[in-house]
């Protein structure tokens, strides 16, 4: 009990230091970019980008303009399309050649020579071989996902303690209910690693393949990496930092989503 | 499995004759076990006992069924051992456990995987969780216990399958002074009131005498039976008692000898850093 109000004492301490951090951050900030005004001459860096209280100013401008909530909802759509495709190809994949050797040894190879391939270097041929340039964004957005969900359900299927299997072995399971409530559930801590650091990556590369492939016709193109692109070439910088931190937002409320949702599938995690 | 007569127990005598193991091939080649004989009688409770890092593990590998012996032959009940089946359970050194299934479903996972009738085998898992004493932690996972409550969470387990025959290797090994006792105690409870075929591994002589029927001493690697010995001391023992039993003191002493010629032929050869590093070297060529 009494550790327990130790540790919420802690915790409170520790929002309160974040949010005097965020404050102490936004002023020094302000300060930095308003310096010319201030001081008469321009601090490096701070003294070049528009002040956090012109940005709020356009956000609020920006709140009310659905096309940048449609920024979000096409950022959004392309990045969950990208990671449930890596989910539901590289989760089988990777149990798979856990527990089939044949198939390891012939998937394995061309999978760690393809691994090394940054995704963005995808994007060219990409663009050739897929129909639309939708496809070929939610393409590259999914090979983000993809190698590290690959590799992590991969490690964790076969790291599994042999005990367990013997154990189950022992007790008449059959191969098929030693794979789902022995191998399956061992894995699973593996496949939200995996998913967790995979839904960073997709963020990384949607960003950076809509900026590739710019806002075009039909609902192709668009979305937050896009809207960044074009405030930067229509000048408003305001709006840059705008889209920069709607994308921390929308990655943290992914991250977070799915940090409950894998919580949720591995209650005996939080035990420890 | 219920439809045999309950009045005579089958013979489930374990024999092992003659029995190697060698490891890796060639120059990198480990003999682990050699020319090993030994009889685990039905109905008693048999401890074997070896210097650590003799080939006790290995040996019960192949009692129960998951590696094969290079030569000789070990039977249960007069029919060869191929595989691991459930007349044999092993008890692992470390918690087997599975640490995502609660205490309740981890002793009804035996049962359920073999698809048996739900109400029974709940009925029983019912009865081993009072008999270990977890009822209130039936829906805590096993992070949640101590190292005694998972062991008799183990226990009870492996004792829903009724197993023929129990193999336990090091299970208490790890726990405290005092846990071990109880354990002892405990464990000893159980096996006394169904006399089931135990086999039983451990490195602690104080353990080993006081849960043994027959005591098998074991030489140091390669792996064979040093001695037999009848540990005729009456049941149920206690353990203040045992420790001024002038037999079991007798038995002690015994033990004790001859466990420390085996550590002194190893020691005394050197070899156990190069036993050491072939072991290391034939594991990763393995």
């Amino acid at each position: 009990m009494n550790l327990k109000k130790l540790k919420s004492k802690f915790s409170a301490r520790a929002t309160l230091r974040g949010v005097f951090a965020i404050v102490i951050f936004l002023l020094i900030w302000e300060v930095g970019a308003r310096s010319l005004d201030l001081f008469g001459y321009r601090v490096p860096f701070l003294g070049l980008i528009p002040p956090p209280t012109a940005v709020l100013d356009s956000w609020r401008g920006l709140i009310v303009d659905p096309s940048y909530w449609q920024s979000w909802y096409m950022s959004f759509l392309r990045v969950f399309a990208g990671f449930l495709a890596a989910m539901v190809i590289g989760i089988p994949l990777g149990l798979y050649m856990a527990i089939n050797r044949t198939f390891y040894g012939i998937a394995f190879p061309s999978f760690e020579i393809l691994r090394p391939i940054p995704p963005l270097a995808w994007v060219p041929a990409s663009i050739i071989f897929w129909p639309t340039q939708e496809l070929s964004i939610a393409f590259v957005t999914f090979l983000g996902a993809f190698y590290t969900i690959v590799i992590n359900v991969l490690g964790g299927a076969k790291s599994i303690n042999k005990q367990y299997l013997q154990a189950a072995q022992s007790m008449g399971a059959s191969q098929r209910d030693i794979f789902r409530r022995i191998v399956l559930p061992a894995t699973l801590p593996s496949i939200v690693v995996g998913s967790a650091v995979g839904m960073g990556i997709t963020w990384e590369v949607v960003v950076a393949a809509e900026m590739i492939s710019g806002g075009g016709s039909g609902g192709a193109g668009g979305g937050l990496g896009f809207f960044i692109w074009s405030s930067y070439v229509g000048g408003s910088y305001e709006q840059i930092i705008v889209g920069m931190i709607s994308i921390g937002i929308a990655g943290f409320i992914s991250s977070e989503l799915l940090r409950q949702l894998g919580g949720f599938f591995t209650p005996w995690l939080k035990t420890r | 499995m219920s439809t045999e007569p309950l009045t005579t127990k089958r013979s489930n005598e374990i024999i092992a004759t003659n029995v190697s193991k060698t490891f890796g091939a060639g120059p990198f080649a480990k003999e682990v076990i050699k020319d090993c004989s030994f009889t685990i009688e039905s109905g008693k409770l048999t401890v074997m006992i070896g210097p650590s890092g003799c080939g006790k593990s290995s040996l019960i590998q192949l009692i129960a069924g998951f590696d094969q012996p290079t030569s000789g032959s070990i039977t249960i009940g007069g029919r060869p051992i191929t595989g691991p089946g459930k007349d044999r359970l092993v008890l692992f050194q470390e918690s087997a456990l599975f640490p995502w299934m609660t205490t309740w479903d981890n002793i009804m996972y035996g049962p359920r995987a073999r698809g048996e009738e739900a109400s029974s085998s709940a009925e029983q898992a019912e009865f081993l969780l009072k008999k270990v004493g977890l009822e209130e932690f039936r829906d805590k996972y096993p992070a949640q216990l101590s190292g005694g409550m998972q062991r008799r969470a183990e226990l009870a387990r492996a004792m829903i399958n009724k197993p023929e025959v129990m193999i336990l290797d090091e299970p208490f090994r790890g726990l405290d002074h005092m846990s071990k006792e109880l354990m002892w105690e405990y464990y000893a409870g159980l096996y006394e009131e169904d006399r089931n075929t135990n086999f039983f591994v451990t490195t602690d002589i104080d353990e080993a005498i006081f849960l043994a029927d027959r005591l098998l001493i074991m030489t140091n690697l390669p792996t064979s039976t040093r001695s037999v010995i009848e540990v005729d001391i009456p049941r149920p023992r206690n353990i203040e008692d045992i420790a001024d039993n002038a037999r079991a003191n007798e038995i002690k002493t015994e033990v004790m000898t001859l466990l420390h010629e085996e550590a002194m032929k190893s020691f005394s050869g050197g070899s156990k850093a190069a036993a050491d590093f072939l072991d290391a070297y034939s594991k990763r060529a393995g």
